[in-house]
Formats: structure tokens, sequence, C-alpha cells
């Protein structure tokens, strides 16, 4: 297990120096892109860039930085001026109740699809299942929201067309409303993998020895389905569960921008227009980080829930 | 499996592959799924490649656009007008060029570099297997989405940039593929037999292994060119797409942008929509179909 964790901050640590040097290799003047062709005085400029550290040479930068993420200080916005670690604590809500809740309401709908279409092999809701799975995958999610949005806020005008919440109203019950149409397009977007790979999954355990022990037994169909095949089928399920939630964060950038939903996502995306670099570096760290962290947690929990698996 | 025991004569083995891949191409063709898949591919392959022939490029231009300003379906725009007044009938067949170059581009990349590292990981073995895989892992952990923001940011917004940042992220996972496959191929008799007979490590995985492998090879192609098309089409959404060409994305941030939703211009944004739609479905139809051809090959241990 020390292993593996040791092999995780292996991947923080390339990380962090990929961060590092994307920016500052390749771009080799920030503060100037800072002003687009405004006038602004040399001296201003030189200002400017010793407050950002920027005259210092390259290797003193990167241990400055490292430094300083080290003890958490992602650096400052070029856009708000406020630094980047509060920019992202105040973003992370949103945007971990979206992902949240729609990686648990997709891979509950997926599982229990997948689960009644390997069931019922090639019937009709077999067949209409995987249709609708290949279909939701092949759309990019953030088409499913525009279409979301087309159809249930502009023409039935049903739900609110963006953001978190009424901004004279408000509430728990407004947000509530705010937060159906992304999160339907999230779920609509990654359900179908679950659908799939849970059926194929029990399909493959259904012809195991012990089910037919069960069924010989004399067991009731539900019940061999739901204390034998399930449970053993579902492992590969709980693996990408746990992969999808490190995924699902950077997944919602798209999702978020076209709902206008205030978190990660879309700072993403406003950064972009800066670019803002110091925002999006820190959210290029707390994206792969928080990869790198459900991998590890999927790798541990895997070894602890199937036992042919070795730690090692 | 056996293999030509005669080396540099290789008219055996080829025609042992031609007619196994015959016989590939009939189960194939026998799915409905591959099918219409192929059917529908040739059909968007077909429109994309004939794009000069069905509408000058001049339609593209903003400052030449003639047609109303969004105006719904009619005879002369058979998908209506933008915001400029251009055909979107022209942006959608000259969209789907960039489209679907840039999915190709990006796979073949992908796989490119997927398969030299995992083949020589999966054949070299020892040392140079753990260092490759090890930085195979560091590449996975990194999301498409930031990275490709990152990049795109710091890079200028080129077709190439969004190549170069697919490539780079799904490589990986092809690697690990094909290195577990090497792994099983190279133990295999006929290896052995062709080493005992004094073959090279590079005739060896030219001749043998690359072959044995190649059906995996092309069954990712088929099911990553779709995820490059769909990453294309979410870049560009998000502004990061090249802003001079013309992709079913980029059609879809245009759509967006002018509020073709609140506008009720669904002709906007339904058609380049659906175009991927049907194209990643497509893929992914006959990526299936090809799977169930050549699996029960792979598991014939």
């Amino acid at each position: 297990m020390a292993r593996r964790v040791f092999a995780a901050l292996l991947s923080l640590i390339f990380v962090l120096t990929l961060n590092f040097f994307l920016f500052r290799v390749v771009k080799s003047d920030p503060v100037g892109s800072l002003f687009r062709g405004r006038n602004v005085s040399p001296e201003a400029k030189d200002r400017l860039r010793t407050e950002f550290g920027l005259d210092k040479s390259l290797p003193a930068q990167f241990t400055a930085y490292m430094g300083q993420t080290l003890r958490g200080n992602l650096g400052v916005s070029y856009a708000t001026r406020r630094s980047v670690g509060s920019e992202i604590l105040d973003k992370l809500g949103p945007t971990l109740v979206l992902v949240g809740i729609s990686t648990l309401l997709s891979a509950a709908i997926g599982v229990l699809m997948g689960i009644k279409a390997a069931w019922q092999r090639n019937s009709s809701f077999d067949r209409g299942s995987t249709a609708a799975s290949m279909l939701t995958y092949a759309a990019p999610d953030f088409y499913i929201g525009i279409l979301l949005l087309a159809i249930f806020a502009f023409w039935l005008r049903w739900l609110p067309t963006g953001g978190i919440e009424n901004p004279d109203g408000g509430g728990l019950f407004d947000q509530a409303k705010h937060l159906i149409l992304p999160c339907v397009t999230l779920t609509l977007g990654y359900f179908g993998e679950y659908a799939i790979i849970m059926r194929s999954s029990l399909l493959e355990v259904v012809n195991e020895d012990y089910l037919v022990t069960a069924r010989a037994k004399g067991l009731r169909d539900a019940l061999v389905r739901r204390r034998h095949a399930v449970p053993n089928a579902v492992l590969p399920v709980v693996t990408l569960f746990a992969i999808n939630l490190g995924f699902v964060l950077s997944g919602s950038i798209a999702v978020e921008t076209v709902f206008s939903w205030p978190g990660l996502g879309l700072a993403t995306s406003d950064a972009l227009r800066g670019p803002d670099y110091p925002m999006l570096q820190g959210l290029f760290l707390v994206f792969s980080g928080a990869i790198i962290l459900t991998n590890l947690a999927t790798d541990l929990i895997y070894g602890y829930l199937d036992p042919r698996v070795s730690t090692s | 499996m056996t293999s030509a025991t005669v080396p540099g004569r290789g008219s055996i083995t080829w025609t042992r592959r031609r007619r196994a891949a015959a016989a590939v191409w009939k189960q194939y063709w026998s799915s409905t799924q591959g099918r219409a898949g192929l059917i529908i591919l040739i059909l968007f392959f077909g429109v994309a490649l004939a794009a000069p022939l069905i509408s000058p490029s001049s339609g593209l231009d903003v400052t030449q656009a003639g047609g109303p300003i969004l105006h719904s379906p009619t005879a002369g725009y058979p998908m209506g007008t933008d915001e400029f007044g251009r055909s979107i009938w022209t942006l959608f067949i000259w969209g789907a060029r960039v489209s679907l170059a840039v999915g190709i581009a990006a796979t073949v990349v992908a796989v490119g570099i997927g398969t030299v590292v995992g083949v020589v990981a999966g054949y070299a073995g020892g040392r140079t297997e753990g260092g490759l895989m090890r930085v195979t892992e560091w590449f996975l952990v990194i999301p498409f989405l930031p990275l490709a923001i990152v990049l795109a940011s710091v890079l200028s917004r080129s077709l190439f940039t969004i190549v170069l940042v697919i490539g780079i992220t799904s490589w990986p996972g092809i690697a690990r593929l094909l290195r577990s496959q090497v792994i099983s191929v190279k133990e295999r008799t006929f290896v052995e037999r062709a080493r005992a007979l004094g073959a090279g490590n590079s005739r060896i995985i030219g001749r043998h292994i690359l072959p044995s492998v190649m059906p995996l090879i092309f069954a990712n192609l088929t099911l990553t060119v779709p995820i490059a098309i769909l990453s294309e089409s979410t870049l560009a959404f998000l502004g990061l797409g090249d802003p001079l060409r013309v992709s079913w994305g980029q059609t879809l941030q245009a759509s967006f942008d002018a509020g073709a939703t609140s506008l009720g211009a669904w002709w906007y944004y339904i058609f380049p929509g659906f175009g991927i739609i049907f194209v990643v479905l497509a893929f992914t139809m006959c990526g299936r179909a090809l799977e169930a051809v050549l699996n029960p090959r792979l598991r014939d241990r």
C-alpha cells in the first residue's frame, strides 16, 4: 500500500512540474499579454513583473513555485486579485454538488438498467437501453445541455435558463430548480457507461459455477440475482464509479459553461478569456490532483473488495 | 498459428492472411450494426470530401454572405442561415471536413505513440518496461480538458494544438492495452520458433508480433476516432479551436454565443450537433461489430 501512495506522490510531483513548465517555458512574458495592446508604461510593467516574481531566473522561479504550492499558496488571480486558493474554495461547493449528485444518479440508473438488461438479455428492454446508452454517449455532454436548455428552459419555460439562483429570489428550493437541468445533463451523459459495463460484467458472472449451484439449490431467480450474481458483478462498476469521480470534476467544465453554473468549470472557461494564468494553473492542479487521489482511493478500495487482487 | 518456415518467403503467410481478412470482412458485413455504421460513415466522408464540389468555400466568408439573417430552412438554404446570413448547409459540409480530419489526425498521433510505447514496453520487459509504464501512468492522470485548456492558452489556437492535445491525452490507454497484448503474444510458440531460427528482435516484432496485434490496433482506432471528434467539438465549443476554421464544434459555439437557443433558431445547433452524433454513433457501431468479429480470435489461446 505504501508503494501506491508513493506512486501517487510521484504523479503529483509530475503534475506540479508540468504545470510550472507549461506556462513558463512556452509563454515568455505573461505580463505583456495581460494588457492586450493597451498602452502601459514599461515601468508599470516592470513593477508588475517584480510583484509577480517574474524577474528572477527560471530555476529560482521553479523553486519558489514548488515551495509556495506545497505550502498552499497558489498565487493571485490576474483577474480578481484575490488569492487563487480562495477563488477555488468559493467555486468548489457548487461543482461538488453538481458532480456528486449527477455521478450518484448516473451510477444508480446505469447499474439498475444494466442489471435488468443483462437478466433479460436480447429483450426489447435490453436493446432499448443499449441504444439509449450509445446515443447519449455519442452526444457531446455540452450538446445534451444545449438541447435540454432549448427544450425545457426556452421553449417550455419550465426551468430557469442558467446560474445557481434567481438574483432577486434565492433560497434552497430556487437553487434546486436551477440544479435540475445541469444535473440531468451530466447524468444523461454518464449513465450509459455504467449500464453497458454492468450488463457485460453481469453476463460474464451469470455463467459461473456458483450461480448454477444457487439455482440447483432451488433459489428463486430474483434471490439468485440479488444475493449472488450482482454483488460479484458490481466490482468493475465500483472501480468505474471511483475513477469517474475524479474525471467528472473536469468533465463538468463544458456543462457548467452552458448553464453558467458558478463552479470550478465555469471558472476555468472564464480564466481562459484572460488568460488568467494563476487561476488556470491552480485549477489544473486541482483537477489533476482530484484524479490522482481518486485513483489511489480506487486502487486501495479495489484491493480490499476483491481478495483475489494482490495489493503489492 | 504457424509462421512461414522459410525466412524471406512470406507468400504463404500473406495468402493465409488475405484469406483471413476476407473471412473477417464477410463476418463483419453480416452484422447489421457494422453495415449501418459503415454506410453512414461512407456517406459523411463522401459529403465531406466532395464539399468543394457541392458548395464553394466562399460561402464560409462572413463578408460574402448574402442570405437572410437567422432564417429557418427554406428551399435555397436547406439548413437555414446563421447570424451573418451564411448557409448552414455550407458550414455543415465544410465543418465536417475539419471535424473528421482532426478526429483522424489526433487518433493517428495517439495510436502511433501508444503503439510504439506499448510494443516496446511489452517486448523489452524489465526496466525499460517499468520505466515506460510509469511514464504512461503519469500521463493517464492528466485530465484531458484542463490540459487542453492550458495548452491552448499558452500555444496558439490552431488545429495543430488540438491534434497535439488529444494525441497526448489519448495515447496512454492504447499503450497499456498493447503492452498486455504484446506480452501474451510474446510467449507464444511461433515467436519462440522464430527466435530459435535466429530471427533478430526487429524481425520478430515486425513480422510476428505486429501482425498479431494489428486487429487490436484496428479496433482501437475505430473507437478512438469518435473520442477525438467529441473532444475536438468540446474544445471548439469552449473557444479553444482554430478561430479561422469552421468545424461542427465551432458552429455549435457560434450558435450558443449568438443565443440560438433563446431565439428559437433550432437549425443552427440541431444540424451540426446531430452530425457529430451520427458520425460518432457510426464509428462506435463499426467498432463494436469489428470487436465482435475479432474477439473469438483473441480468445483463442
